[in-house]
């Protein structure tokens, strides 16, 4: 008797279970759909978002209808035999624009941070970006909709509409323009800090060296070759070489030393001819300054090497400095001018140029000591405020660094997305 | 005066470096289109600023085939290179190739400008050789490193070292995913601020050199 009570009560817990995936299986349109203009883009893109279905899975797809409006909903292409439409008001004309498996396309899988979601993380997220056969016109009505499809059925939502519209901010970014004007208070407030009181300053060896090269050149009665590199005026590391061109033209000018300064850049040129002339006035030394010290050669690349190999055979410069940026003729030259048996001081950014400077040059600035020069020689309070900015910025990039890694491992190992509200404020976002 | 030789190019300096800062946060096409169009100035005020740079190279030339300095016949050469250049140029229109045949520009391009460069960008590979033997050379416990390490990223990037060393291939790929990005992340994070510092001082006006003088 007991035995059978116990057949009868599985029996009645397995119709319930057939009876609730019957329901589970059973296909309804999309729920809380919304389309809305992309925020923080240039135009032509749509985004639509609606919430996580029970039949979310491989065996199901989603697809994005599109049309333009004013004219009546979308409406899907014909349907499989047998299938059942569930809005059958949808309108005609739509095109499927996209389709794709129904676990796929969350909110969480893009890269926008949490300032800038939609919708919570579990919700689908799917963009309508302009290109491959897709045009969306900023200005233009889009009537849009989502349908759920199986091989034997659809349940399609209700048509929203929507006008892609360029944005003038992009508020994914924010966190960059945050953190940069955090930098930029730090660096101010550094150099006010340091126009009250004294700041250390490691030795850099390189700029220690300048002295001594400029004396060299001098005692031996040579000249001294300045290159500022293969960039323009609008890159940092070349405005930084004509910087210090000023700096070490002073020096020369004091000594009355040969400076020879050829360029690839006439703009370039024409900048370091004005530093070059006002370091000579302010060395009190303008009698001695000379107009074509600083000279154009060409813009080509291994002619302009050539030439200053060729200056650097002929004229024997008894210090040759290289700063800005260098590509390929990096170790051309500083292996012509270490050949020569010049003293040679080299400082740039360009990363994967630096091997070739340490192995070939007496001193090298690496990196950041080429933007630090300018302060080093000239020990304005001002400029070695800057210094002490920068290393506070550095200090507070090491930090994010351990605190970035602690949270993410928490946030994996705990899997929670909790540690995303700190990691998300440092990321480089588009 | 003053104001045209300091205040105006300070002001001037502000403005764009504040505008294009600002620039770079918004996304909305006419933001790119200013970006262009001065991108497009800069390009032309770049043309002019060549006659310039032209005109320097002119005079320091003409200067040395004057006086007669040592090794003036080279500046002969470039005198004579660049206008018999310039010359055939303007008589090919400035084509390098007219109806399937090649002008005599296209000629002093492929056959002379072409070779020369390529000449130049040959060398690098003795220059290579000789830079790492200097430096290669295990005269204190920092160069022996270095040798070292160079030793074995060179077995692991070629078939035959890592043949013979198997383990050099896995070793390379440590050496430069973590020992190497690590230090270059490192220099790039401070070129980034150094760079980021500049630029604010320049905006500011706080750094005023390149305008030539720092006191004013």
């Amino acid at each position: 008797m007991r035995r059978k009570g116990i057949q009868r009560a599985a029996l009645g817990a397995a119709l319930w279970l057939a009876a609730a995936q019957t329901v589970a299986a059973e296909l309804t349109p999309p729920q809380d759909f919304a389309v809305f203009d992309t925020p923080s883009d240039s135009g032509g893109g749509l985004t639509l978002i609606w919430a996580p279905a029970a039949y979310d899975g491989p065996d199901v797809r989603y697809q994005i209808l599109l049309k333009p409006a004013p004219t009546a909903a979308p409406h899907p292409s014909p349907l499989p035999e047998g299938a059942r439409e569930h809005k059958e008001e949808a309108g005609e004309g739509g095109s499927i624009v996209a389709e794709f498996p129904a676990n796929t396309h969350y909110v969480r899988e893009g890269k926008l941070p949490w300032w800038t979601r939609p919708a919570a993380s579990d919700w689908h997220r799917y963009d309508l970006k302009s290109g491959k056969g897709l045009e969306l016109k900023n200005g233009v009505r889009y009537a849009v909709a989502v349908a759920a499809v199986t091989d034997t059925d659809r349940a399609l939502t209700t048509t929203q509409l929507a006008v892609p519209q360029p944005n003038w901010v992009n508020w994914n970014q924010m966190n960059n323009l945050l953190l940069v004007m955090l930098f930029a208070s730090v660096v101010f407030v550094s150099i006010r800090t340091a126009r009250r009181r004294d700041i250390f300053l490691r030795r850099i060896a390189g700029l220690d060296a300048v002295d001594e090269a400029i004396g060299r050149a001098t005692e031996l009665g040579k000249p001294i070759l300045y290159l500022t590199g293969a960039g323009d005026m609008s890159e940092p590391s070349t405005i930084a070489a004509a910087v210090i061109l000023g700096r070490v033209a002073k020096r020369v000018a004091a000594y009355e030393t040969d400076l020879v300064v050829p360029h690839r850049d006439p703009i370039v040129m024409a900048v370091c001819q004005e530093v070059t002339k006002q370091a000579y006035l302010e060395a009190g030394k303008p009698d001695v300054f000379k107009e074509d010290s600083n000279f154009f050669i060409t813009t080509d690349q291994f002619s302009y090497t050539a030439a200053v190999d060729g200056i650097m055979l002929r004229r024997k410069p008894a210090a040759n400095f290289f700063m800005g940026s260098y590509f390929a003729e990096s170790l051309l030259l500083t292996e012509t001018g270490a050949s020569t048996g010049a003293i040679q001081i080299a400082g740039t950014d360009s990363d994967h140029q630096m091997p070739f400077f340490v192995t070939t040059c007496d001193y090298t600035l690496i990196g950041e000591e080429l933007y630090a020069a300018s302060a080093y020689l000239s020990r304005e309070p001002v400029q070695v405020g800057t210094l002490r900015g920068q290393d506070m910025g550095k200090a507070f990039i090491l930090a994010v660094l351990a605190l970035g890694t602690i949270l993410a491992t928490t946030g994996v190992l705990l899997e929670t997305e909790l540690p995303r509200i700190v990691l998300d404020l440092f990321k480089d976002l588009k | 005066m003053i104001f045209l030789r300091r205040q105006l190019p300070l002001l001037i300096t502000l403005v764009m470096g504040l505008t294009f800062a600002g620039q770079y946060y918004v996304p909305h096409p006419a933001s790119e289109d200013m970006l262009t169009t001065v991108n497009k100035w800069l390009q032309i005020i770049g043309g002019f600023v060549l006659v310039l740079g032209v005109t320097s190279l002119f005079h320091i030339h003409a200067v040395k085939i004057r006086r007669r300095e040592p090794g003036w016949g080279y500046s002969f050469v470039l005198y004579a290179g660049m206008l018999t250049t310039v010359m055939i140029g303007l008589w090919a229109n400035g084509k390098e190739s007219m109806d399937g045949a090649i002008t005599g520009f296209g000629w002093i391009y492929s056959f002379m400008m072409v070779p020369l460069q390529g000449t130049m960008f040959s060398i690098l590979a003795f220059f290579i050789a000789s830079a790492a033997y200097r430096s290669f050379r295990a005269r204190s416990p920092e160069a022996a490193v270095l040798l070292l390490a160079a030793v074995i990223v060179m077995m692991g990037r070629v078939p035959l070292g890592e043949y013979l060393i198997p383990v050099s291939g896995d070793a390379t790929q440590w050496i430069l995913n973590v020992l190497n990005a690590s230090v270059r992340r490192a220099i790039l994070i401070g070129i980034s601020l150094g760079a980021i510092a500049l630029s604010l001082k320049i905006i500011f006006g706080v750094e005023r050199a390149y305008l030539g003088g720092s006191k004013e």
